[in-house]
């Protein structure tokens, strides 16, 4: 159950970015190929975000397909699961996407207003 | 809000620190991984006892300090971390317990992960390489059944080869699904209890491979 501690980190850092306003929408990336099951994740959210700045926030998850290429052939596969075949018969896979979690984005909605608002800020890319 | 963080980033910079501080020392640190009861203690103390390496241990485990205890037994100094509820170690646990253990310069360092073959691959610590135990009483599709740990390892040992003749366990097909599943791991049948192995094993800890 992995996914209980990346919820965690998911509020922490959203927290950590709204300033302690609340949010109301979470839009998060999770790789097909991620380990992490949207379900499990949603259900470990709601748990763990009472009492946080993230209580009662949309956790909107956007899935990412696996891609991949072929060490072999430089063909590209398409990947359901971890693990795939090239079309050339190879299996030695350069993963292109579907690893990702990663939160794309916050709405927060100030305390005094009920009305939600976005902000757009720069874009701060880390890896 | 743009916001664009990834949520494991707090622990892969931890790790990277933890890889920094190893590097420094010469260290070099192996994160073992596999389910329970595949015999990664069992070949722990009989690689202390034999591999010739200095070598200190980081155990895991939910609950009690029994595995600590037997690789005390076995000759190595270790420490144990009991995660409680978490089912993994990560790279702020195994940093607290680098600092306790302070291992000698130029020595190895096991990190005997809790036994768990989902969550881990998830949580670099800051090893040199994983090194996933499995064993013939178990199925020989694990590596299709958990394909991303079997997918992080850099090597993979099949433990308890002695036993291959009372069970159903095909070796070859584990093979082909660890070829499937991750075409660059090495692969070496091991049995710690009997000895079969060890010396591949134990060359394969001296050569001091860092993974990528």
């Amino acid at each position: 159950m992995h996914e209980l501690g990346i919820a965690q980190q998911v509020i922490e850092i959203a927290a950590e970015r709204s300033g302690g306003a609340r949010i109301s929408r979470i839009v998060l990336e999770v790789g097909k190929l991620a380990a992490v099951l949207p379900d499990a994740l949603r259900f470990c959210f709601e748990a763990v975000s009472e009492g946080t700045p993230a209580a009662g926030a949309e956790l909107q998850i956007v899935e990412v397909p696996g891609r991949a290429r072929c060490r072999s052939c430089g063909g590209s596969v398409e990947l359901e699961r971890p693990y795939g075949r090239c079309a050339c018969g190879c299996s030695d896979l350069d993963w292109l996407s579907g690893e990702e979690l990663r939160i794309k984005e916050l709405t927060c909605a100030p305390l005094a207003d009920a009305t939600a608002n976005t902000i757009t800020t720069t874009t701060m890319t880390t890896s | 809000m743009k916001v664009e963080q990834d949520v494991l980033q707090k622990n892969d910079r931890l790790a990277a620190e933890n890889r920094g501080w190893l590097r420094a020392r010469g260290v070099t640190a192996f994160n073992l991984v596999s389910s329970p009861g595949s015999g990664k203690t069992t070949l722990l103390e009989r690689t202390v006892r034999e591999a010739g390496l200095p070598a200190t241990v980081i155990e895991g485990d939910q609950a009690t300090d029994r595995d600590t205890q037997r690789i005390r037994a076995a000759g190595a100094r270790a420490v144990q971390i009991n995660t409680g509820a978490g089912c993994h170690l990560d790279a702020h646990m195994v940093a607290h317990a680098l600092e306790d253990l302070d291992p000698e310069r130029d020595s190895t360092v096991f990190i005997e992960n809790v036994g768990n073959l989902v969550c881990p691959a998830l949580f670099d610590l800051g090893e040199s390489a994983k090194v996933l135990v499995a064993s013939v009483t178990e199925g020989d599709d694990k590596p299709y059944k958990y394909p991303h740990m079997f997918r992080a390892a850099n090597l993979v040992l099949l433990n308890k080869i002695d036993l291959l003749e009372h069970v159903p366990f095909d070796a070859d097909r584990f093979a082909a699904a660890l070829r499937e599943v991750n075409p660059r791991a090495r692969l070496l049948h091991v049995s710690a209890t009997r000895g079969d192995g060890l010396g591949a094993w134990y060359g394969f800890l001296r050569d001091r491979p860092t993974s990528a």
